[in-house]
């Protein structure tokens, strides 16, 4: 090193723009089945490697492989597919709604559905989860009503948010289903402090986090750490990594120097970095750290590694930032097809009641659909009143409010 | 019946809504072990044990946003963030998250929370431990905005604020936290036990927030007035001579526009006072009240008297600070026009 030389910055870059060749190479993947299965209260710093491999249980034959792999019935694993099936085929409905004007935006969660579905299934009723705009597979997989989240998608007279929010900002207290905000990362300390509610009250729940990659820059994501370090809160802490953040690549938010999940070391905490189209993986993962919270032995860091599928929302053509192939290149697969192989291979399955499920869920969300359209669309049909708007502001209305109400004439 | 300062007096209403309620926690930088910075939490960790009170990380986004997530799980928690100079990180949390969380989710979630912090000048603070950010919180929908100028407000503002059911931010005038303040540095000081105000109820009691109290009743010009502003304007109309009303509004939001009224129709002259900064400050809002709703009455222009639009200097607080005599030279003027 010189000591004129001049210094340079490093803006990071993906390795590959439109046009190129899809190139997964830095993903590092383990094979199915190699991790091990600490016990639960285990101590993190045992386990720091957990966090640099890659927790997997269903192998490229569809086999369940390894100390991960949980015994799932084959009903649940039917019950797991068609949550995964039913997520994919509401947000396809929801997407064209989109489309057709029904509503001003949306937001899919394609080829990562098995993170929210598998990761519901791992939690007990009453627990709370903090979650983004891409989880709607956690009330799918709650048996939560699809009318009742499309009447908030379509913000009509029967939406329970009133017709306040975007498409997919759901709240769902009964279903364990925190209001979602649309700031990055506000709701993970949040989530952490519900935990130490929780505990400081002697309960039994736990708080479930959710964050994506791009979000973990935010200085929640750390506060939430720090919090739940020192407090040793109750609390799963998710990291859905799925490489993009609207055309961000996760090299933006630091994945190029270290791995999500290894950001839980600074703090101490057990932090595992799994597979998140893995819905065997995800549903033994998931239930590992939830285990671990309600043992009152602390929080747990998991990196979800998966892959965004469509476009951030309906506002960007990823096309314009990405490979247009890239998805089909991912390494880790599609979430259904790679639950359904297993079912297949465990003789729990065949194509055609694949196909007769595939026609069942969409037939479900369809009816659905057709419902909640009755209720109204946003241009279109009956709307929340406009006085609901000064409603909730506060809990009663202050003079101030009632006045501008009565401005506007209603 | 005992006279407490208003260190006491918060101190006191945390201790009985403590022991009231066991949903309330009450946390922050140095609130566990140590009693706060100021002693507003000293003996309560003691007396409640560690996890009803405790120490928080130095962070004060980390602090408000675990309240939030108490407060939705059904807990009460009071947050101290130390200084209010120190409560930018946690502006997001409170203005996108706590204040909205009732609207966003149809009152499916919300924040029953308070966040207390020491506001204002006057103690050698500098530009980092002197700031008034009230007007930062004023044009929040969803948050109520409270600043207590003696130790019987304090107790009762705080009482209330931990049994609403919306989010609260206490501003805590620190100048006034260990004794009433003439504006006159130069003065000896005074302790809060020879002001009547220093009369503290024990028990539970409230101020309801959204409720004015006069302190001067008066016939010739009304000063608008909160925290530390309410001392230096009786200081001001003492030495003026000026029969000036003065209006201690307790409570920004919920306001107490009809008693602002009152007084303003009355008296036909307004002088609005704060320690923050002048521009967009709540003066400006309540200047736009006064001429909405009294303009025919008004037989003069409106006076704001304010901090400068500077930072808060560390060696010349005393000429940055709104003082008595700015203040009796903006009663005098009202009189004159």
């Amino acid at each position: 090193m010189t000591a004129d030389a001049r210094l340079s910055l490093h803006v990071p870059e993906p390795g590959v723009r439109p046009g190129g060749k899809p190139d997964f190479s830095y993903v590092d993947i383990a094979p199915a089945g190699q991790a091990r299965r600490p016990p639960i209260d285990v101590d993190p710093a045992e386990i720091r490697d957990l966090a640099y491999s890659l927790i997997r249980v269903i192998d490229d034959e569809g086999a369940a492989v390894g100390p991960w792999a949980a015994a799932l019935s084959g009903a649940e694993l039917r019950q797991g597919l068609r949550d995964m099936m039913l997520t994919r085929a509401y947000d396809a409905r929801m997407l064209l709604s989109q489309r057709q004007g029904k509503t001003s935006f949306y937001i899919q969660c394609l080829g990562e559905e098995a993170i929210a579905c598998a990761h519901r299934k791992a939690l007990a009723p009453g627990d709370m989860c903090f979650p983004t705009y891409r989880q709607q597979g956690l009330l799918i997989a709650a048996g939560w009503p699809l009318v009742d989240m499309m009447c908030s998608v379509f913000s009509n007279e029967k939406d329970r948010l009133k017709g306040r929010q975007l498409p997919n900002l759901y709240s769902a207290k009964e279903a364990g289903f925190f209001t979602v905000s649309g700031n990055l990362g506000t709701q993970y300390p949040q989530a952490v402090g519900w935990a130490m509610a929780s505990a400081i009250s002697g309960d039994s729940k736990i708080a479930s986090a959710w964050i994506g990659d791009g979000a973990t820059a935010e200085s929640d994501f750390h506060a939430a750490l720090v919090f739940a370090s020192v407090y040793r809160a109750p609390v799963i802490l998710n990291v859905v990594n799925n490489q993009w953040a609207i055309s961000s690549y996760q090299g933006f938010a630091g994945g190029e120097s270290a791995k999500f999940a290894a950001r839980g070391h600074g703090f101490g905490l057990a932090s595992l970095r799994a597979d998140g189209n893995d819905y065997l993986a995800v549903y033994a993962v998931s239930q590992w750290a939830a285990e671990r919270a309600r043992s009152n032995l602390g929080p747990t860091l998991i990196e979800w590694v998966t892959y965004r599928a469509g476009a951030h929302s309906t506002s960007d053509d990823p096309s314009k930032y990405r490979p247009r192939d890239e998805g089909a290149a991912w390494p880790l697969g599609d979430p259904i097809e790679r639950l359904k192989r297993r079912l297949i291979a465990g003789q729990e399955w065949s194509q055609a009641r694949h196909e007769q499920m595939r026609a069942e869920v969409e037939a479900e969300v369809l009816e659905a659909a057709r419902e909640a359209e009755r209720h109204g669309t946003l241009h279109d049909g009956p709307r929340p009143s406009p006085a609901s708007m000064f409603e909730d502001v506060y809990k009663d209305m202050p003079r101030h409010l009632r006045e501008q109400r009565q401005q506007l004439g209603v | 019946m005992p006279r407490l300062t208003m260190v006491e007096a918060i101190r006191d209403a945390l201790d009985v809504k403590m022991a009231q309620d066991e949903r309330v926690v009450v946390f922050g930088e140095d609130v566990g072990y140590f009693g706060g910075v100021f002693r507003c939490t000293e003996g309560l960790q003691r007396k409640y044990g560690k996890s009803r009170c405790f120490d928080a990380p130095i962070n004060e986004s980390g602090i408000v946003g675990v309240a939030i997530g108490m407060g939705a799980y059904g807990l009460r928690p009071v947050a101290e963030v130390q200084f209010a100079d120190y409560v930018y990180p946690a502006y997001d949390q409170i203005v996108s998250e706590a204040a909205r969380l009732r609207y966003r989710s149809g009152a499916e979630f919300t924040a029953p929370i308070v966040v207390r912090m020491p506001c204002g000048g006057g103690i050698y603070g500098g530009q980092t431990h002197s700031q008034s950010p009230e007007a930062l919180f004023t044009h929040v929908c969803g948050l109520k905005t409270i600043i207590p100028s003696n130790p019987y407000d304090a107790k009762g503002l705080l009482i209330a604020a931990i049994e609403d059911d919306d989010p609260v931010v206490v501003l805590e005038p620190k100048r006034l936290y260990n004794g009433p303040f003439s504006g006159h540095p130069d003065q000896p000081v005074t302790p809060w036990s020879k002001h009547p105000l220093s009369e503290v109820p024990a028990g539970r009691y409230v101020v309801p927030l959204g409720q004015a109290a006069v302190r001067r009743e008066g016939k010739a010009v009304t000063a608008l007035c909160y925290g530390t502003m309410v001392h230096v304007a009786e200081t001001a109309a003492e030495e003026t001579g000026i029969d000036a009303e003065i209006v201690d509004l307790r409570s920004l939001i919920p306001l107490d526009i009809d008693a602002i009224a009152a007084s303003v129709e009355k008296t036909g002259r307004c002088v609005i006072v704060h320690e923050a900064t002048l521009t967009s400050g709540f003066g400006a809002e309540l200047a736009a009240l006064v001429a909405e709703r009294c303009f025919y009455a008004l037989e003069s222009p409106i006076r704001r008297v304010a901090g400068w639009d500077t930072p808060y200097p560390h060696a010349e607080e005393w000429s940055y600070f709104p003082g008595p005599d700015r203040v009796g030279r903006a009663l005098i003027a009202a009189m004159e026009d």
